[in-house]
Order: structure tokens, then C-alpha cells, then sequence
């Protein structure tokens, strides 16, 4: 129990990776890293399957990444009809990683464009909950 | 390998709202397969039946379906890979009857959309993802093509108009095809009308959700040339998978699971995409057609836009692809749908077409894919 928390609608609960949402709640996105054999994984993986250790340390997203590419969606699934527009985006980081997740509010779609310069940020939601945003460094 | 034959097709109309029960839309598929081709139900001997399961209030429809044609006590079960469940089917079926396992096999996808209310078709919507690291954003399939499109757009310099110009084509045929459910003609002003869904991609950019079922007959090889006049080969039958997760996904411009399963699936059958004749590809969104002209190498990476722009993919083209209107005016009923493709590929080889037709069609090729590039099937037939 715990990871309920992560998100603004969340499908499940319970995960051996869930110590992510306390790291969050730190103000830190974390992916985990295999302590056997180095593989490094976002999102969190609680086991290795490149050499199949279960032996994990977290580690913080490095700094600042490219974005990819984004969307700005106008419909919604059930539960996020009152966010209406948002944006989608991916980013790349260093060492590999790739950070799927929403962009920040403030940001404007006209705006945004692939190969801007981002960063994660922690965001307090309703109810207790929390996620992330990739906003402009 | 030994060879495996298509010996019956058959396909319901795909419509809004199937005014019966899935027992009854899937037989609506077996009897326009059976009906004229002289193959009796209990020279069928296995079954296997694909839908996805979340559109399906009846827990594990293969017993139910399989009774309902009239197939026990043959073996059947169920087979799921989303949007390409029923080549994945195609696949399992290819596989009993290479085995020596079983002679003839049916595979029968079906897909019920309006089974279950459109708020709870909404909240299904958000779990097509990686429930999650994923579905927690607030995701939905269009969101996710849509990256693929604004991927394909920076590194090419393909339009907005470019997919237009697909969904022209799209509804060219819709128009024709009896079984369509979007059977009204476009411009291309009303396509890029500016309704949005997920930017870049609008309203006529995406497919409609349809009920609807397919079937597909295969056999060993001497049971096809007993049982069917005009027998088609499977030739080449590739599949690959790849990251559900977007953290995953190498490029944003094209599918590495369509590649890699084109690649095998040319490979087996020794031939090339200069040879195939007729195409049907995965388009439940017009990007996703755009992408497979790259990735089944109709057109070098970046080049797809051309293809459509020449109307090469027209039916006078070089390489016709979806001729019969293809996901965006058939409908997708997602379990249906690779079956639906497989059919116009053999009507297409036994020159049986109609209005669709494509002259001397000797090879087809069907690409089919499950979610945002998680599961491709690709696969190839042909006459000899
Ligand atoms: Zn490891």
C-alpha cells in the first residue's frame, strides 16, 4: 500500500517499487538501478532483467533532458475530464533514460516544441496524491 | 515448412451498435465463410477465437462461441492481442496445422464495442496503458499515435495534410465497401476541419469503434486442395514486440515491432515489398498508415509521404494499400479486425474483389497491430 498515491487517478496499489512515492514525497524522481550488474531503469523496475538480481538502489533523473515529442490532448479518459487540455510528452536524459508523464500546466502549447531543454519537478495534487511534470529548464 | 492454406473467408458488416449478442455476431462471420465454399462444421477440426477482453461481459466467449457454431467437442480457446488478436490467431492456427497437429482450423475474431456503456468503454480507455507508470497521466490511444505523428512530423516534414490526404483515400473506398461502417464521401476540407483529438491528429484522423466479427479457414495442404477450388498460402507469417511503456520506444517516427515483423515475415517467405501486389495495414489512425509505408519498405523511412501524395497507393498505384477502406472507414472491432484484413487480402488474390479489386493480384500483405506498436503482425500470401 501506498503507491495509491502517485498520480490523478491510480489503477493500483500495491508494488515493490512504491518507496518511489515516498522519494517523491522527498521531492526527488527516481529510477533504480541494478546493484549487480549496473542496468539502470526508468520507471522503476524492482527486478533486474538483464541478470535477474532483485538487489535495487534508486537514483535520481538526471538533470536536464531533450523532449522528444508531446500532444496536447482534448479528450480524456474517465476520471481526467476536468484537466482538459493537457500535454503528453516524452524527454530524453542522460544515461539512457526516458521520462514519459505530463508537462507542466503553465506551459503553452504554442510554446513547446521537440528539443527543448527540460527537467522533473514534483507536484502536489488533490487529495493527498502526488506526481511529476516535465517543465522548462 | 509445410504449407498452410486459406480455404474460406467471411466477415460481418461492421456497424455501430450489432442489434444481437456476440454468439450472434460471430456467426453472422462463420456462415458468410461457409456459405458457398462446400466446408461442413464438423470437417473443422479446432477453433480459435479472439477478442479483447475488456470489451466482453461474457467470460471466456471461446466455449461460448465455439457452441454456438456448432464446433464441439473440437478443441478451442482464446487468443488476445488487442487490436492484432486475430492474427496472433492466424499465427496459432498456422502453428496446429504445421505441427501435423490438427488439418483445418478456424480462427474466428469478433469484437462487440457498444457490449458495455460508453463511460465504461471511457474508463477502459485509460487502461490500454501501462496501468502503472502510464495510465495515471490521463492516457488514451490517440494521445499516443499523436506523438507518434509529432515524431514523424519533426524528423520528416510531413503534414497535417499528408495524413488528409490518407483519409481521402480511406473514404474513396469506404465508399464502395458494403460492409464499411463509414461509408460517406470526404474532402479534404472536411477532413482537416480542426477538430482536434489529441494534436496533430483531428476527428478524420482516427478510426470509428464498430461492432463486427471475421473468420478465417485454414488448412494443411492437402486438405485445402480437397476442400477449396482456389486455395491462398500463407508465404510469410512475422511478428515482434516491443516496450509497452513510451520510456521504452527507441524512435517516435516509426514502429520497431511492424519492422522487425516485416522483416521476418519477408525473410520466410523469400520475397520483398517490391513484390507484394496489395496491401492492408493497420490504419486506426492515418499516422499509423503513414508509418507503415515506411516501416513494411513501400517507401524508405521519411519517403511514405510521397506514396500518398502520388497516389501511389491508390488502387491504379504502384502498391495499393487498403482498397477497401481500411480501419478508418471500415470501423475497427478490435478481436475482428486482422480478419477482416486477411479477407480482403484472399478475396483480393481469387480475384474477388468487386468494385475494389486489384488487377492481377498475386501477392497480399497484412499488417496488423496490437496497441501503439506493443505486438505487429505482419503477413504475406499468395495464389502459388
Ligand atoms: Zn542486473
Amino acid at each position: 500500500m501506498g503507491f495509491e498515491q502517485f498520480g490523478i487517478v491510480s489503477f493500483t496499489s500495491t508494488t515493490k517499487a512504491e518507496k518511489f512515492v515516498d522519494l517523491l514525497k522527498e521531492g526527488k524522481v527516481c529510477g533504480t538501478a541494478c546493484k549487480s550488474c549496473g542496468a539502470k531503469f526508468f520507471p522503476p523496475r524492482s527486478d533486474c532483467n538483464a541478470c535477474l538480481s532483485d538487489e535495487m538502489e534508486w537514483f535520481d533523473v538526471p538533470g536536464v533532458g531533450d523532449l522528444i515529442t508531446f500532444t496536447q490532448a482534448m479528450y480524456a479518459p474517465a476520471g481526467f475530464e476536468n484537466d482538459v487540455p493537457y500535454i503528453l510528452g516524452v524527454a530524453q536524459f542522460d544515461d539512457g533514460v526516458k521520462v514519459f508523464g505530463r508537462l507542466d500546466k503553465s506551459l503553452k502549447e504554442e510554446n513547446i516544441k521537440p528539443g527543448m531543454k527540460m527537467k522533473l519537478k514534483v507536484v502536489d495534487l488533490d487529495n493527498d496524491r502526488l506526481s511529476y511534470v516535465l517543465t522548462q529548464a | 515448412m509445410p504449407k498452410v492454406g486459406v480455404i474460406a473467408v467471411g466477415q460481418s458488416a461492421f456497424v455501430r451498435a450489432y442489434p444481437g449478442s456476440i454468439r450472434e455476431l460471430a456467426f453472422e462471420a462463420f456462415k458468410d465463410a461457409l456459405g458457398g465454399s462446400g466446408i461442413k462444421t464438423e470437417q473443422i477440426d479446432a477453433s480459435v477465437i479472439c477478442s479483447a477482453p475488456e470489451y466482453d461481459k461474457q467470460r471466456t466467449p471461446a466455449g461460448l462461441v465455439a457452441e454456438y457454431l456448432g464446433l464441439n467437442p473440437q478443441p478451442t480457446f482464446y487468443v488476445e492481442s488487442v487490436c492484432s488478436s486475430s492474427s496472433s490467431g492466424l499465427r496459432t492456427a498456422y502453428a496446429l496445422i504445421a505441427s501435423g497437429l490438427h488439418d483445418v482450423v478456424m480462427v474466428l475474431g469478433f469484437q462487440k464495442m457498444s457490449e458495455i456503456s460508453s463511460a465504461e468503454s471511457q474508463e477502459r480507455m485509460g487502461r490500454g496503458a501501462d496501468i502503472q507508470w502510464e495510465a495515471p497521466f490521463g492516457t488514451m490511444m490517440p494521445a499516443y499515435y499523436a506523438m507518434y505523428a509529432r515524431g514523424h512530423f519533426e524528423k520528416f516534414g510531413t503534414t497535417e495534410e499528408d495524413l488528409g490526404l490518407i483519409r481521402l483515400k480511406s473514404s474513396t473506398y469506404g465508399v464502395v465497401n458494403e460492409k464499411a461502417v463509414f461509408r460517406k464521401s470526404l474532402t479534404l476540407d472536411k477532413i482537416m476541419e480542426p477538430k482536434y483529438i489529441a494534436t496533430p491528429l483531428k476527428m478524420m484522423d482516427c478510426c470509428a469503434n464498430a461492432d463486427g466479427s471475421s473468420c478465417v479457414i485454414l488448412a494443411s495442404e492437402q486438405k485445402a486442395k480437397e476442400l477449396c477450388e482456389k486455395p491462398v498460402w500463407i508465404r510469410g507469417l512475422g511478428m515482434a514486440t516491443a516496450p509497452i511503456n513510451m520510456a521504452g520506444r527507441d524512435t517516435f517516427s516509426g514502429l520497431k515491432c511492424a519492422q522487425l515483423a516485416a522483416r521476418r515475415a519477408y525473410d520466410m517467405a523469400g520475397l520483398g515489398p517490391k513484390d507484394i501486389d496489395v496491401a492492408e495495414v493497420h490504419d486506426c489512425f492515418t499516422i499509423a498508415e503513414m508509418m507503415a509505408y515506411e516501416d513494411l519498405g513501400f517507401a524508405e523511412p521519411g519517403k511514405g509521404k510521397e506514396l500518398i501524395r502520388n497516389k501511389e497507393t491508390y488502387k491504379e498505384g504502384r502498391i495499393p494499400v487498403n482498397v477497401d477502406g481500411g480501419l478508418l472507414s471500415k470501423g475497427h472491432p478490435i478481436g475482428a479486425t486482422g480478419g477482416s484484413q486477411i479477407r480482403t487480402i484472399v478475396l483480393q488474390l481469387r480475384g474477388a474483389a468487386g468494385p475494389m479489386q486489384v488487377p492481377n493480384a498475386k501477392i497480399g500483405l497484412v499488417h496488423n497491430i496490437g496497441g501503439v506498436g506493443i505486438y505487429g503482425n505482419v503477413s504475406i500470401f499468395s495464389v502459388d
